[in-house]
């Protein structure tokens, strides 16, 4: 006779523990961990590169990068001056999870780590079902694609807690209204918080770093 | 393009739980998919027909039951279906919503003897 079981199962459960882990070891080490997500292009491993030239003197910065192929990113951290960095080739996955970054971090030397990125895969759609452990997504665009990404990719502007808009010293040579672009996000998530910026040019950088350092001294109080 | 290792996981799970049960074959396993959970169904069951052969689940069905978002207004605590993912307060306009469902990627249950 056929009987009908109840389970009441999430289908990434054994993600989600392991995130739950790697998220209560890095509050224990009081490291403010952000998860950078954003489609292939829009300036992640950019920003690294400057955010560690700019704060890698007073904050102990660790960087995990994830890519399908290849380690260039790890290695463009690396050469930005990134000391305590793991690249992780994901071999064809479209997303990193729990199990891969709890890997890398066992490699990286946490002790009196202030802040941790995490580069995810380029990729709007798979990296908002996975939690890493972070304690917030940082999602990017950038003004060299359409300003109705928000809307089309609604999950992960949901998920996460703040959007960067970069490359706005490309602002006005392409179609990308800034106002529509923070509109659309703002429709999705009314809780986003905005900083317009250009890695290349530096415009708006010290706004970011400003909130890395604040963010990262309030967990020490 | 996650579909087929969400699946993978899905078989996983089932399996397990049929068996630490006794079960020596699941017909029908029951998920909810949320419209806000990155997941197309058609993928989905795509991936778990490919997967199942090998599992020895040769005769299961997927049945998904596809939930809409929806969302609680903070200030006035209206709860509105999200048309179009506009998270704004059909009412007061608001744009300060807390996610009542649409983020499930859950096993609701599974059917066998």
């Amino acid at each position: 006779m056929t009987e009908r079981v109840s389970i009441e199962k999430k289908v990434l459960s054994e993600n989600d523990q392991l995130a739950s882990a790697i998220r209560a070891d890095l509050a224990k080490r009081k490291i403010f961990a952000i998860n950078l997500v954003s489609s292939p292009g829009s300036g992640k491993t950019s920003l690294i590169e400057k955010t560690i030239g700019a704060l890698g003197k007073e904050l102990k910065i660790a960087v995990v990068a994830g890519d399908v192929q290849t380690e260039n990113d790890a290695n463009r951290i690396i050469k930005a001056g990134g000391k305590l960095v793991r690249p992780i080739v994901t071999g064809g996955a479209c997303h990193l999870d729990a199990k891969m970054v709890g890997k890398a971090l066992e490699q990286i030397e946490l002790d009196n780590v202030d802040l941790l990125i995490i580069e995810n895969v380029g990729n709007l759609v798979c990296p908002a079902s996975y939690d890493l452990g972070e304690a917030m997504k940082v999602v990017i665009m950038s003004t060299t694609e359409g300003d109705d990404k928000p809307l089309k990719y609604p999950a992960m502007y949901r998920r996460s807690s703040v959007a960067i808009i970069n490359k706005i010293d490309l602002l006005g040579t392409s179609d990308f209204d800034l106002t529509a672009a923070r509109g659309n996000a703002s429709k999705i998530n009314g809780d986003l918080k905005f900083f317009e910026m250009s890695t290349r040019s530096g415009t708006g950088l010290e706004a970011w770093y400003g909130w890395l350092r604040e963010s990262v001294s309030n967990l020490k109080k | 393009m996650h579909e087929l290792s969400i699946a993978d996981n899905i078989i996983n799970a089932v399996k397990e739980a049929s068996q630490s049960r006794g079960m020596l074959a699941v017909s029908k396993i029951g998920v909810r998919i949320g419209s806000l959970s990155s997941v197309d169904p058609d993928a989905l069951t795509f991936g778990f027909d490919v997967l199942k052969r090998d599992q020895g689940m040769m005769d299961c069905e997927l049945a998904i039951e596809f939930v809409k978002t929806t969302a609680r207004c903070t200030k006035c605590l209206y709860e509105f279906k999200v048309e179009d993912c506009v998270f704004v307060c059909p009412q007061c306009a608001s744009s300060q919503c807390d996610l009542v469902s649409g983020q499930e990627l859950e096993i609701a249950y599974f059917e066998g003897e």
